[in-house]
C-alpha cells in the first residue's frame, strides 16, 4: 500500500476540546507505576507551582493519537503491520487537570524506504482559548 | 530541583514490567492493539512474542528522569524505537533499566542522554530529555 503523498500538509482538527480530568491522570500514573504526588495530590502541585494535578509527560500522546485518527483512518492503515519508530514531545507548559484540550493534526511526511513507508504526524495541543501547551511528533514504520 | 554538571552520570533506574502491566497500560491509554496482549497475533506478524507499548517504555523512562529531577516538568522528550521490549507470559516479566547522563547544562536547561536496556540490549536509541533547571543564584 503506497499512500497518497499529496496528504501531506493535510491538516485534521479534533472535533471538540479533550476534557483532562484528574481521575484519568490518576489511571494514566498507576498504569506507567508514577506514584508521584504531583500527578493525584492539587496541594503537592502547588507546591510545584501547577493549578492543579499535572500529568506525566507522556500522557498527551493519547490526545496526539484520537488527533491523527482520522488520518489513519483515511489511508486505511493496517495497525498490525504498523511499528512505532519515533516518539517526541516539546511542552510549554505540562498538561494539567481541568485543561480544555485543542488538537490538531499535520502530516509531515510520507516516505517510502526499502519496501517500508514512514509516515510523520505533527499534533499541536493547545487550550481552547489557544494558549500552546505541546507539540507532539509521531513516526510510524509500516512495514511491507 | 536538582543542579547538574556536564557528564554527570545518574543512578540507574530500574523497572520491572509484567504481562498484567501491559494489560493496564492498554486499558488506561486506549492502545489495545492485540501484538500488545495476545501470543497468537503477535507471532502471526512475525513477532518473537508479546511485546512492551513503545510508549509504556517511553513512559518508564520518563519516570527515571522524574526521579533524577524531582520534578515532571520537562520541556522537550524525545525517543527513537529501535528494538521490542519482549514480555513473557510469567510472574516475573522482564527488566527495564534507565541510565542517564548530563550532556550538557544551559540556560534553557539540563539535556539528559538516556539508555535504555533490556536484557543488556538497547531498546530505545537517541533518547533524550531536556529539563528544568532552577536558574543561577
Amino acid at each position: 500500500m503506497a499512500t497518497d503523498p499529496s496528504l501531506i500538509g493535510r491538516l485534521y482538527v479534533l472535533p471538540e476540546p479533550y476534557l483532562v480530568g484528574r481521575e484519568k491522570i490518576r489511571e494514566f500514573a498507576d498504569a506507567i507505576g508514577a506514584d508521584d504526588a504531583v500527578y493525584r495530590d492539587p496541594a503537592a502541585a502547588a507546591a510545584l507551582g501547577h493549578p492543579d494535578v499535572i500529568a506525566p509527560p507522556t500522557f498527551p500522546v493519547m490526545i496526539s493519537v484520537k488527533a491523527a485518527q482520522p488520518f489513519f483512518d483515511e489511508i486505511e492503515l493496517d495497525m498490525s503491520r504498523v511499528v512505532h519508530g519515533d516518539q517526541r514531545f516539546a511542552y510549554t507548559r505540562p498538561v494539567r487537570a481541568g485543561d480544555r484540550l485543542v488538537a490538531s493534526c499535520q502530516v509531515e511526511e510520507i516516505m517510502a524506504r526499502a519496501g517500508n513507508e514512514f509516515l510523520t504526524t505533527r499534533v499541536d495541543i493547545t487550550t481552547d482559548t489557544g494558549d500552546p501547551v505541546v507539540a507532539v511528533w509521531a513516526r510510524l514504520v509500516v512495514r511491507a | 530541583m536538582t543542579a547538574f554538571e556536564p557528564g554527570q552520570a545518574l543512578e540507574p533506574q530500574r523497572y520491572r514490567v509484567t504481562r498484567a502491566d501491559l494489560v493496564r497500560y492498554a486499558g488506561a491509554s486506549g492502545d489495545f492493539n492485540p501484538i500488545h496482549w495476545s501470543d497468537r497475533i503477535a507471532s502471526a506478524v512475525g513477532l518473537p512474542g508479546v511485546i512492551a507499548h513503545g510508549m509504556l517504555t517511553m513512559a518508564l523512562a520518563g519516570r527515571a528522569v522524574t526521579a533524577w529531577t524531582g520534578d515532571p516538568a520537562v520541556v522537550e522528550y524525545g525517543v527513537r524505537f529501535t528494538k521490542p521490549v519482549i514480555v513473557p507470559d510469567d510472574d516475573e516479566g522482564i527488566q527495564v533499566e534507565v541510565a542517564g547522563t548530563v550532556r550538557a547544562v544551559t540556560d534553557d536547561g539540563a539535556q539528559i542522554d538516556l539508555t535504555v536496556t533490556c536484557g543488556g540490549e538497547k531498546v530505545l536509541a537517541m533518547a533524550r530529555a531536556t529539563v528544568r533547571t532552577a536558574p543561577a543564584a
